[in-house]
């Protein structure tokens, strides 16, 4: 008897995947992990869907396609066909009308404008790139989002260029930390929008104001973020290579920055996410640029196909970015990941290479 | 009552090849000696906001020689070791090998740590070739003594792995040929096994005692484990605690070459009672803290 219960029970458990999936801090199985991170995208975009596509959910205006008898006079007669009315206005303007047996307004319930469907996004991420400017010399969108990249690249390279050696320095030697970081701690503070009427003053309408108000919104917080990366490696190493004979300098280079970069390279990733943020503060300054400026034209022809569309194409720049900087990651750091392809190779190609040259490269 | 108990002999008679042994170490050269060596630091807690961790050290380590130092947690072991070391300086008293005063921390003084420490993004090859490199020696000749090394440690096979692909056994290994590659005049280990299980300590402990003998290398050694100290040691420096000084300098009476067996030879368990004796005594009688208002 009790045999049996046990059996039964023992064997109920793994018939629950839902209650083995919501485990406190369990993780989960590499067939679970791809479906709900599949999941993650596919329930916004049904719920978009399902507003967009079934009638009942909100669809709070009506696209006229009749605009009944506009000789009756009343508080809504300016009814036309082709307008989106609210569908209270519509309700008014037909009791008018069925006062005095006059045509009905007809038509689909619809969404506001600045909802469009998927397909229509969808179709607009192609045609956006093939349709010409409305406006003569404005810019084309993969112009734009050309011009957009290259002002992050030059505004995130500069503020590496300065930043990462300067961060270093400051994780290493308590000195330079005690002298640079309270003043940029201040300066950190102030956004770096409010910088951007003395950039153009200064700089003038190219895109050096723009490049400058993305290297002020990351170099600081890179300083500060590289900084305590460099700090996070620990001091037993420091001390290890110390007993082996380790100079100041060989401390520096072979011990606090090769323990430093995998993490540094975290803070990139992050950081140039941040870049991307200031870029449409950087764009707007001055001239219009970029796929801001892009943006703001498709806005106001009420373009608001193209304007989801072109967001979705930065979220995908970024994504795609990322998740290649996170791939070539574990290759570069095969010490943290275990993903060794990639110096077998290196050491095959060295192994190929000369003596001579072989020894001059260890 | 009496006769349960096995007769053991006293820890200071010693058999003639004992005896030969030590009078044997006596003719060797000084390595390390240690004068009068104190330790304070800054404690608002204390009375008089000193805290003596180590207090009047004189000892001296000849070459070849195994030394152990012992006591219980807090009796400052680790910051002696880490002031022979160079990582911390002295408040008093001299550090010297060959006869030059210390200074920092130096390539002639190897050491190995309780928590590994091995440089992970370097391959084991590479954390052991870490020293020769920091000297400029980066020719064929270090390559093939780092070899022989990892050889030395039985780690042959793994010379291509991270560290991090590695057991914590095998880690502590890297770690000792890593020191050695340098050709150290002394080899500083800091609780070296302190993290790793009982059958691994036991194995490391064999370990040790065989690349000892091979590389011929003088060894300071600090522990808490009485065990691990006789099994190893040619001598024991026990240290009481607060303020850290030393107990007693314990000659071990077990012949060489050791093994596991000799655990329960009359000799060896005559030291164990001893080493009990010197520490438990001080960390059981309460007013042995007396020294704190001294």
């Amino acid at each position: 008897m009790t045999s049996q219960s046990e059996t039964s029970r023992r064997t109920a458990l793994p018939s629950e995947p839902l209650a083995r999936m919501l485990g406190v801090r369990k993780p989960l199985d590499a067939q679970a992990r791809f479906w709900i991170g599949v999941l993650a995208f596919a329930l916004p975009f049904l719920s978009w869907c399902a507003i967009s596509y079934v009638p009942f959910i909100w669809h709070p205006q009506i696209l006229v396609e009749d605009a009944g008898d506009s000789k009756i006079p009343g508080q809504n007669n300016y009814i036309a066909v082709g307008d989106r009315v609210d569908l209270d206005v519509v309700i008014s303007r037909n009791r008018d009308l069925d006062a005095v047996h006059a045509r009905r307004v007809t038509g689909q319930r619809v969404n506001p404008i600045y909802l469009q469907s998927p397909h229509a996004v969808a179709r607009a991420m192609y045609t956006a790139f093939t349709t010409a400017p409305e406006r003569d010399g404005d810019a084309w969108l993969h112009e734009s989002l050309l011009q957009s990249c290259k002002v992050i690249f030059w505004g995130f390279f500069w503020s590496a260029v300065f930043g990462l050696p300067l961060g270093v320095l400051c994780g290493t030697f308590p000195f330079f930390a005690r002298l640079f970081e309270p003043f940029i701690d201040f300066v950190r503070y102030m956004p770096a929008p409010v910088f951007g009427a003395l950039a153009l003053t200064v700089l003038g309408l190219n895109d050096a104001p723009k490049i400058t108000i993305i290297f002020i919104g990351t170099f600081f917080q890179m300083v500060l973020i590289v900084s305590n990366t460099t700090r996070s490696v620990e001091v037993s190493l420091l001390q290890a290579a110390q007993t082996l004979g380790a100079s100041k300098r060989q401390l520096v280079w072979n011990v606090v920055v090769p323990g430093a970069v995998p993490g540094l390279y975290r803070d990139m990733r992050i950081l140039l996410g941040w870049a991307w943020t200031y870029l449409v503060v950087a764009e707007l300054i001055g001239e219009k640029s970029g796929l801001s400026a892009w943006l703001y034209q498709q806005q106001r022809y009420r373009h608001f196909d193209n304007v989801y569309a072109a967001i979705v194409i930065i979220g995908l720049v970024g994504l795609i970015t990322d998740q290649f900087l996170a791939v070539a990651g574990r290759y570069l750091f095969p010490w943290e990941t275990g993903q060794t392809k990639l110096v077998r190779v290196i050491r095959a190609m060295r192994r190929a290479l000369p003596q001579r040259a072989r020894l001059a490269g260890t | 009552m009496s006769d349960d108990r096995i007769q053991l002999p006293s820890y200071l008679d010693h058999v003639p090849e004992v005896l030969e042994y030590f009078a044997e170490i006596d003719q060797r050269k000084v390595v390390l000696s240690i004068e009068h060596l104190c330790r304070e630091f800054d404690s608002p807690d204390s009375p008089n906001g000193k805290l003596v961790a180590l207090s009047d050290i004189n000892f001296e380590v000849r070459r070849n020689e195994f030394i152990s130092v012992i006591g219980p947690s807090g009796c400052g072991k680790s910051t002696l070791i880490r002031v022979v070391a160079g990582l911390e300086e002295p408040s008093g008293g001299i550090v010297a090998v060959d006869g030059v005063p210390v200074t920092g921390p130096g390539a002639d003084r190897g050491m190995v740590f309780q928590n590994y420490t091995l440089f992970p993004w370097l391959t084991v090859r590479k954390n052991v070739l870490f020293g020769p490199k920091m000297k400029g020696l980066r020719d064929d000749k270090a390559m093939k003594a780092a070899d022989e090394w990892l050889k030395l440690v039985g780690l042959t096979d793994f010379a291509e792995l991270y560290p991090a692909q590695l057991s914590g056994g095998m880690k502590q290994r890297v770690a000792i040929a890593r020191a050695l590659a340098n050709d150290p005049r002394i080899l500083l280990m800091d609780e070296p096994f302190g993290a790793l299980d009982a059958q691994t300590r036991a194995s490391m402990q064999a370990h040790l005692l065989r690349i000892w003998a091979a590389a011929g290398v003088t060894v300071l050694f600090i522990t808490h484990d009485l065990d691990e100290a006789i099994y190893l040691s040619d001598r024991i420096v026990v240290l009481g605690a607060r303020p850290g000084r030393i107990l007693e300098v314990i000659e071990v009476p077990v012949a060489r070459p050791r093994s596991p067996e000799q655990f329960l030879s009359g000799h060896f368990l005559a030291t164990k009672k001893r080493l009990e004796e010197l520490i438990h005594r001080r960390e059981n009688t309460p007013n042995s803290g007396g020294s704190m208002h001294d």
